[in-house]
């Protein structure tokens, strides 16, 4: 069983999304030791690119913010360096294709797997060009998460059957960001992945409030929020940490069984 | 050309270049745009439909002119002109959109998206959509919109939305990642008519077919003229529609020099550069494998040409393969060779090329000297140069607005 499982088992899991070095890298530190100490059972760190094509205006802000900052690969190598010295919670890195790719696969995965990450996110590689990275993952014991889409239909099954540490299940079309209601059925995603597996499956995209992240996560193993919580960033800077912290802690409780 | 297909793995694939590295949500949508376009490329209905629109619409075939003047003042290679400039909307652009708009209603959609960079692209979408009775919304970076007004102007006429984009650079690549965000927005009624021969399979082989008529009639316009194949084909390469149009039929006639011209801008050696081939690295973006101008984490480089239609830090993954296998050439050319070439071909020849085609122009001034006076060269001139002039003018340090 892979580390990222264990996210699984403290009920239903909460999911936090940041991006690395808004405003810098000191302040991700703390906001990541205050989303563990809160209630986050897996955290998703997430490498600026350039052109992030799967984010809405929020996390693109993020991005941009981070790179200007002057944040680069290794340098968020180090700061997790830092952290597992206390957060044993899993974790895994959610960027984009270009900054492993680049970094040289092989490289990039030998580090984050001798810096202790559990997984990677790559949003613009779907199951037919996971060949590029899924295999490198597995050899070092790093889980490449598969995403499914309310357009993806009759390749559910097939995606889910070959996935590993949790499937990424998009509650909507669109990008990342806040939206006012979920309409798609994410109860019917989360049936097809469990037809034929029995892998973990969390609901991310538009999840913002307690009301929308106990309703998905009544139809799934766990909930995923990246744009709220990058948005308390944007509003707070530097100060953003108790307001995360707390936001964490309402959020874990929202999916929590009374 | 193209690796075989396999049912599950990757598709659409030229060499190690290609793929489909788009979001799941985009997955499905590619794949019936691919099934789609399998059918009617071998559908005689759609064909004649398509070529009926070509020729008199668009005004198909293109001249191949036999630029006597240019061939004395240079003293070598005989040297003939495609003139795509004179193609309804002033380019190449069009064949591509015809084709893609016609596939589009065949399948259904009733509503075309697009990026644009200069504004040509998107003026040949809105065209399209207006003929075909479809409503079109184009995506054109913020500081693009600004310093190419009136084809703005020209795309409202059209009955097109356009809407400026902001994230980023506010440039081409950033209207191209824009476009593909709104695209996983709404798929059901919508196409993406992407613009060159990049993004993700299929768009490098659908936009390719679309544009290969250039190279289709260059031969055999060639051979009527001269008895022979043409010892020499140029072409501008920003993505690479225009030049894998004029290449792409004489891939099999290995005597038949194929030269791509990239923008260097101020040069390759500063970072004010569009020259992919020269200064990029092999990276993932906008759904395809192949070469970026990127920095040494992947992030993607902001790129600089005089031409906007030039601007973007990749190119098509076909080209990439071409390069790899050393069966085309691919030069760069700065700004000012580019605007020298501009003027060059206007007092010339009378003919007032688009800045994009100014760099193969360029290119042909250097080549054609050194070639014997019994070769032939064709310079494919992709768009005119109308929507220039007051760029060029300024270049020249003219106070001339419009």
């Amino acid at each position: 069983m892979s580390n990222i499982r264990k996210a699984f088992e403290n009920g239903k899991a909460f999911i936090p999304f940041i991006t690395c070095g808004d405003p810098d890298l000191d302040t991700t530190k703390a906001i990541v030791h205050a989303m563990a100490e809160n209630g986050a059972d897996l955290i998703e760190l997430g490498i600026p690119f350039s052109d992030p094509t799967a984010e809405g205006p929020v996390i693109q802000g993020a991005n941009l913010r981070a790179l200007r900052g002057g944040v680069m690969t290794d340098k968020i190598f180090d700061m997790v360096v830092e952290l597992r010295k206390d957060v044993k919670l899993p974790m895994v890195f959610m960027t984009y294709a270009n900054v492993v790719y680049s970094y040289g696969t092989e490289r990039f995965l030998d580090r984050a797997a001798a810096i202790g990450m559990d997984g990677l996110i790559l949003p613009d590689v779907p199951y037919e060009e996971k060949a590029d990275f899924s295999g490198a993952c597995r050899e070092r014991g790093l889980d490449l998460i598969s995403l499914i889409a309310p357009t993806s239909h009759e390749r559910i099954a097939m995606i889910a059957k070959e996935a590993d540490g949790f499937v990424y299940c998009v509650s909507s079309l669109g990008v990342t960001g806040m939206r006012s209601e979920i309409t798609t059925d994410v109860g019917a995603m989360v049936k097809l992945v469990k037809s034929v597996s029995d892998i973990p499956a969390a609901i991310g995209f538009g999840i913002s409030n307690p009301e929308t992240a106990a309703k998905m996560a009544a139809q799934s193993d766990g909930v995923i929020v990246g744009s709220a919580i990058v948005k308390l960033i944007e509003k707070y800077g530097h100060d953003a940490v108790p307001y995360v912290a707390q936001f964490v802690r309402e959020m874990k409780a929202a999916i929590s069984p009374n | 050309m193209e690796r075989r297909m396999t049912k599950t793995g990757s598709r659409g694939r030229f060499g190690v270049h290609g793929g489909q590295y788009i979001p799941e949500t985009l997955m499905n949508a590619v794949i019936e745009l691919e099934e789609a376009y399998n059918h009617y490329k071998n559908d005689p209905q759609f064909q004649a439909e398509l070529t009926e629109l070509f020729n008199n619409y668009a005004g198909r075939p293109s001249r191949l002119y036999y630029a006597k003047k240019m061939t004395e003042d240079l003293g070598g290679a005989k040297i003939y002109l495609k003139r795509e400039d004179l193609n309804h909307t002033g380019a190449h652009k069009i064949n591509n959109v015809l084709g893609q708009t016609l596939l589009a209603k065949k399948m259904g959609k009733t509503r075309v998206i697009a990026e644009t960079g200069a504004g040509q692209h998107g003026v040949a979408a809105a065209t399209a959509a207006a003929l075909m009775g479809m409503e079109c919304e184009v995506f054109m970076g913020e500081e693009d919109t600004k310093r190419q007004a009136l084809n703005v102007y020209k795309m409202r006429l059209l009955g097109a939305t356009v809407h400026p984009v902001s994230s980023g650079t506010g440039t081409l690549k950033d209207a191209v990642s824009e476009t593909m965000r709104e695209w996983t927005n709404r798929i059901a009624d919508t196409h993406y008519v992407l613009g060159s021969v990049m993004g993700p399979h299929p768009f490098p082989t659908i936009v390719r077919d679309f544009q290969a008529v250039i190279s289709k009639e260059i031969k055999e316009q060639c051979l009527a003229a001269e008895g022979k194949l043409p010892d020499a084909v140029l072409a501008c390469v920003g993505g690479g529609s225009n030049a894998i149009g004029a290449f792409y039929h004489f891939i099999e006639d290995e005597g038949v020099r194929l030269i791509g011209c990239e923008a260097a801008g101020r040069g390759v050696d500063t970072f004010e550069t569009a020259a992919t081939i020269a200064t990029g690295r092999l990276g993932i973006f906008h759904g395809m494998k192949s070469y970026f101008c990127q920095d040494e984490y992947g992030q993607i480089a902001p790129v600089y040409s005089i031409s906007a239609g030039l601007d973007y830090p990749g190119i098509g993954p076909e080209h990439a393969w071409l390069h790899d296998t050393g069966r085309a050439e691919y030069v760069a050319i700065t700004d000012d060779e580019a605007v020298d070439a501009f003027e060059y071909l206007s007092r010339m020849e009378g003919i007032i090329p688009a800045i994009e085609s100014a760099h193969a122009v360029a290119y042909a001034k250097k080549l054609a000297p050194q070639m014997e006076k019994d070769q032939v060269m064709v310079i494919n001139i992709s768009g005119r140069g109308d929507k220039d002039c007051a760029a060029i003018a300024r270049y020249r340090g003219e106070d001339l607005h419009e």
